[in-house]
């Protein structure tokens, strides 16, 4: 057991994962010495050497592309981008390769990389350093996506990511990287993939969120229960595949649902919960379901992010009318 | 038989070039630097310029130091390059920025409390009032790079005696971006004047482990473009380079790539703490060679400015930036609407409920 910030359980998941599996390889820029800008790869080169702990000239397609490359032989690189919004010239190569490897190879060859990278908002970022677009992801064939949203999923859900034998995007909510300290059995444990977990049990109403506006999303319940509104909430963490299982019991019981997501909002992750529950939960359901999202504008500068993320009152005013319908 | 055949490699070669070394000291006469278009005038001008950059710089460290600037990216010890590049191009040319050219964005007109709105995450910074269609900072490294052939095809399909110039890190020449604009700009022959602001470092990444690459201007080569080095701490050498690059490809002769050599002497941004990762043994021996110290010694030396002189610019470049980082500072924040008002030319009724919203959360806010 050891207390740690997210960032911290994300450096010792690295740290755990090579010391057991001699074939993982840390690449990407400003790892090595500088240990990440946000230090989630501090100390790795200094244990465990330059060959597997790589500083990358700077050159996003090559990262994705050469881990592809790795993985085909049997590697397990972990990657890591900078920042999300540098993670487009990656994604080509991800996109067209990583999640189809095993489909055209007919499984001769598969893909067990990770992808990780810092995103979302909150944090006064420059431009290009504070979107959310896990959605684009999520529409990719033959690849996870998952979203830690505390220091134990953290640690438990990136060692999972890094044994699965497919490709996983794994995007850490920099917001939330040092906003809390928790006690993490650091044991080499992972936690099980694909599904959600279940925060706070409810019976009026199910929020799910995912990454940093959970913390939002909590306060939340915890404001609606002083008015002795009961919400569950739901930690989404597996953005793709989604546990609709998790997800449609839940609002069997409560028959309300809110999404929150920081992101732009059409076409996103909520919307795609939305749909399942639409098709699957209608006859469970008390009243619409709603979102409360960034909006369908550019992520604006530090100036005006507080206007764009959802905040605590955005989604009460979205329980209210849930509960009122 | 045997088919065998071979193709002769050219050797090529990629000039470096000085005129004005480290302790001051100039290799060209003045009168034939005046010839080449240096005039006394114009060295003066120079360092006015980089004066008023660095001034500028350490006022914007200050400023996010004491939480009234986000993360801001220095130009110290790269305050020639900006000088030359902007002093050689003409008011019609565009310049495609990466983010460490104050200086040069400082003389093409942008004003310093617009460069502060931007690091200040103000986007009315980039709607520039002095040169309308250069292009604002570019974050995502050498995106810009593909830019820069769009706007010079332009100028050339239009055939406008213009000429784009771009910047970019050494860091940038590792991406496809660079290298597929370099290409580009080849095979179109576009009127274009890449230039590669080599400061040593990208982030922690030191330029011998960007690329094997003896110099990266040689990357040019195999774009089939002209290419060279130059001191990038010798703001005569980069501007005599850069002006007649620019010169060369507004008279049709084509695209051209300028290695300016340089020292990173900041942190990479002021997010960034380069102690983790570099010597400050390194970073003293980068002070010696710095760009401004050697101007002041040869302008002092040749005459041309006294100590008082040199005082007087200070002061002068001092209260300038006082007065704009006060207009910065007073500034009324813009309306949180207007993240709509510049989505589309005209937004979407769609979109009307999202915006509503926004208007809802600023009176929330009014109401805290
Ligand atoms: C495509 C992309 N990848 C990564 C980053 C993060 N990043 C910002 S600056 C930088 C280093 C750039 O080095 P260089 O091109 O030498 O420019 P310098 O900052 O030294 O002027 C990196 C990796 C980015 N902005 N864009
Ligand atoms: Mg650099």
């Amino acid at each position: 057991m050891k207390d740690m910030t997210l960032i911290d359980a994300v450096n010792n998941a690295l740290f755990d994962a090579m010391a057991e599996d001699q074939d993982i390889i840390v690449l990407g820029e400003d790892v090595g010495a500088n240990g990440g800008v946000f230090r989630a790869t501090e100390g790795l080169q200094a244990e465990y050497g330059r060959e597997r702990v790589i500083d990358t000239p700077l050159a996003e397609s090559l990262i994705s592309g050469m881990a592809i490359g790795l993985a085909a032989q049997g590697m397990k690189p972990v990657v890591e981008i900078q920042f999300m919004g540098f993670i487009y010239a990656a994604f080509d190569q991800f996109l067209c390769h990583a999640g189809r490897m095993r489909n055209r190879t007919r499984g001769r060859l598969t893909c067990p990389m990770v992808l990780r990278a810092p995103y979302g908002g909150g944090i006064h970022a420059p431009e290009h350093h504070s979107e959310s677009t896990e959605a684009i992801f999520a529409h990719i064939p033959g690849i996870r996506v998952v979203i830690p949203s505390s220091p134990g999923r953290a640690y438990g859900l990136l060692l999972a990511a890094i044994r699965d034998p497919d490709p996983v995007v794994f995007l850490e909510p920099k917001r939330i990287y040092r906003l809390q300290t928790e006690s993490v059995d650091n044991n080499g444990q992972a936690l099980p993939l694909d599904v959600c977990f279940t925060l706070r049990e409810g019976s009026d109403v199910t929020l799910i969120s995912w990454g940093a506006m959970l913390y939002e999303t909590l306060q939340a319940a915890d404001q609606l229960a002083e008015r002795n509104i009961s919400a569950e909430v739901i930690d989404l963490a597996s953005i793709k595949p989604i546990d609709k299982t998790t997800i449609l019991s839940s609002i069997a019981k409560t028959g309300r649902c809110v999404i929150i997501s920081e992101a732009a909002r059409s076409g996103g992750v909520a919307s795609e919960i939305a749909a399942i529950i639409a098709e699957e939960g209608l006859m469970t359901l008390l009243a619409p379901v709603m979102r409360v999202t960034g909006y369908d504008t550019i992520m604006p500068l530090a100036k005006m992010e507080k206007y764009y993320m959802p905040s605590v009152e955005q989604i009460i005013t979205a329980v209210n009318n849930v509960m009122e319908f | 038989m045997n088919h065998n055949t071979e193709k002769t490699e050219n050797i090529f070669r990629v000039g470096y070039t000085q005129y004005l070394n480290e302790e001051g000291r100039l290799f060209e006469s003045l009168k034939n630097l005046s010839v080449a278009g240096v005039s006394s005038e114009l060295l003066v001008e120079f360092y006015r310029w980089m004066l008023f950059t660095r001034t500028f710089d350490c006022k914007a460290i200050a400023l996010q130091r004491t939480g009234r600037l986000g993360t801001y990216a220095s130009c110290l010890g790269q305050e020639a390059v900006g000088a030359a590049i902007g002093k050689a191009m003409r008011e019609e040319d565009v310049f495609i920025q990466a983010y460490r050219e104050t200086a040069a964005v400082l003389i093409r007109g942008v004003k310093p409390e617009e460069i502060l709105m931007y690091w200040g995450g103000d986007e009315r910074g980039m709607d520039f009032q002095g040169p309308r269609e250069d292009m604002p900072c570019t974050i995502p490294i050498a995106s810009q790079c593909c830019h820069a052939v769009g706007i010079s095809y332009a100028m050339k399909i239009r055939k406008e005696p213009r000429v784009a110039v771009v910047v970019c890190g050494d860091g940038a020449t590792s991406k496809g971006d660079f290298y597929e604009s370099v290409n580009a700009a080849g095979v179109w022959q576009l009127p274009l004047v890449f230039i590669i602001n080599n400061n040593q470092w990208a982030i922690s990444l030191p330029r011998d482990e960007q690329s094997s690459c003896e110099t990266l201007a040689q990357k040019a080569i195999a774009g089939g473009i002209s290419c060279e080095q130059v001191d990038g701490n010798d703001v005569i050498a980069c501007y005599i380079k850069i002006k007649a690059a620019i010169d060369r490809a507004r008279q049709g002769q084509g695209p051209h790539l300028i290695e300016t050599i340089s020292y990173r002497l900041s942190d990479h941004t002021t997010a960034d703490d380069a102690s983790r990762y570099r010597d400050d043994d390194n970073v003293g021996e980068a002070w010696q060679k710095e760009p401004m110290t050697r101007l002041r010694n040869l302008l002092l030396h040749e005459l041309i400015i006294d100590k008082a002189g040199v005082e007087q610019l200070e002061k002068q470049c001092s209260d300038e930036i006082d007065a704009a980082v006060a207009r910065y500072l007073a500034i009324p924040p813009a309306s949180p609407t207007t993240m709509f008002e510049y989505l589309y030319e005209t937004l979407p009724d769609h979109y009307l409920d999202q915006l509503e919203q926004v208007q809802k959360k600023i009176l929330q806010e009014g109401e805290k």
